[in-house]
């Protein structure tokens, strides 16, 4: 009798037990993996264009990827970087570096006198079918549909932030051997109202606006990219 | 004593020297006759090589990263490879001068050469588009009829090499938007003068090169047909 009451008990223990498990919240499952490649490019001996005031192609570009993984820190967003300091780094080897971080958006970033804005450029390749195993030299020919996805959104935010933007597709062996989204993203002197530069490439008001806007492009980019 | 022929001899030398003298004279009053009345007959003006025709331009602006239609008349020569390089010298001459939308130095010496080559079939397969490349050839052909191709094939794609200077090269702004227009505008004129060119190879003093300036590709085929204005950078 005595055993048959203590087995009851236990079994009521254990139900209750596993009902107050069931009433738990379900902790919320981990987000997909969101990351971000910046290719500061040029470096070391490549020094890029020539820009005013004697400045460097290679310098901006390294000063603009530090800002810009700042920024994407702060809003939570993972970030993998070619080059950190003032070292040659190969086109394959940037490349690479993308390719083995299986980013979500890449960005080629890169500066010129010439012309005004910002200039977006997917790459030229014609969009295929992915396959198990690319070729180098077109790895990007599989991702170009979602490279000109990105570079719209890029595009959105910086017009949005009351800048100038050219769009185009070119040829750069850099982006073209990327196996993810990717953009070159080069930004030339402000264009002002009456068409001619507004601001110089080294104000660091103008400056500071492009880092923000692309920094809210890639927050977009991840909102889109997490939707069902 | 002086010899009576010695005499003799220096009376004939004094002779012929003053004929010689009076000789020279009258050619030297004859010329100057005839500079006065306006006899000269060395050429004023240059010897015309080739007919103008108008040549097709697409002409980069850095402003917008657009690519524009010119029309420029231009005496061209019947040789495919020469005319594809004096229409490239025009367009390089344009973005040469001071005012000029897309500045690049250099000029039209700047292109060495442009040889035409047919495309491989399995290449050619992929790029040609044959209903605009034929519509436009017909347009070509009505501007000069006997400017078709003599010794190349009549039919199919060709590939066209252009052989820059180094100089070229070295001088050009660094830039990708800047590259990419100068390559695009090169592959489009080639285009829109000569429809059977459908892809375009760069070559740097006869050599590969890796990029233009630091940015543009040139290691790989351009499809000419991808540079017509409306397919460019637009704002």
């Amino acid at each position: 009798m005595l055993h048959g009451c203590l087995l009851v008990c236990a079994f009521a223990t254990v139900a209750i037990v596993c009902q107050l498990a069931a009433a738990q919240p379900v902790p919320p499952a981990p987000q997909a993996r969101f990351v971000v490649v910046l290719d500061a490019a040029h470096g070391g001996d490549d020094a890029g264009g020539r820009l005013a005031n004697n400045q460097l192609e290679k310098s901006f570009t390294l000063a603009l990827s530090v800002r810009l993984r700042s920024l994407l820190g702060a809003r939570g967003i993972q970030v993998v970087t070619t080059r950190e300091s003032d070292a040659a780094v190969e086109p394959e080897k940037r490349s690479e570096i993308a390719n083995h971080a299986q980013a979500q958006a890449c960005l080629s970033l890169h500066v010129s006198e010439n012309g005004l804005g910002v200039h977006l450029f997917a790459s030229s390749l014609s969009p295929a079918q992915p396959t198990h195993f690319a070729p180098w030299k077109t790895a990007q020919a599989a991702w170009v549909t979602r490279s000109l996805a990105l570079e719209g959104v890029l595009n959105s935010a910086l017009q949005h932030a009351g800048m100038s933007v050219t769009l185009g597709r070119t040829s750069l062996p850099v982006v073209d051997s990327m196996a993810c989204p990717a953009v070159a993203v080069e930004i030339a002197p402000e264009m002002g109202p009456d068409k001619k530069a507004a601001a110089g490439l080294d104000d660091p008001d103008y400056q500071a606006r492009v880092a923000e806007a692309l920094a809210a492009a890639l927050v977009e980019w991840r909102s889109e990219a997490h939707q069902p | 004593m002086i010899p009576r022929h010695q005499k003799l001899l220096f009376g004939i030398l004094l002779l012929a020297s003053l004929v010689m003298s009076v000789t020279l004279w009258q050619l030297r009053e004859r010329a100057h006759q005839r500079l006065i009345a306006g006899q000269d007959s060395a050429p004023t003006s240059a010897p015309e090589v080739a007919a103008a025709e108008q040549a097709t331009l697409l002409v980069a602006s850095d402003i917008d990263g657009s690519m524009r239609t010119q029309f420029h008349s231009l005496p061209l020569p019947d040789d495919p490879g020469s005319r594809a390089r004096a229409v490239l010298g025009k367009l390089l001459d344009l973005y040469a001068a001071p005012d000029a939308a897309h500045s690049v130095p250099g000029g039209g010496s700047s292109v060495l050469q442009v040889f035409l080559l047919p495309v491989p079939e399995s290449a050619a397969a992929a790029s040609v588009k044959p209903k605009s490349a034929e519509s436009s050839s017909a347009e070509f052909r009505a501007n000069k009829p006997s400017a078709a191709p003599r010794e190349q094939p009549q039919t199919g794609p060709q590939l066209a090499v252009v052989n820059l200077t180094g100089s070229f090269a070295d001088s050009h702004p660094s830039g990708i938007a800047t590259e990419t227009l100068t390559l695009l505008s090169i592959c489009g004129t080639l285009h829109a003068n000569q429809p059977r060119i459908t892809q375009v190879r760069f070559l740097v003093n006869g050599q590969t090169r890796s990029t233009l300036a630091g940015h543009a590709d040139l290691t790989r085929a351009y499809l000419a047909g991808d540079a017509a204005p409306a397919e460019g950078m637009q704002p």
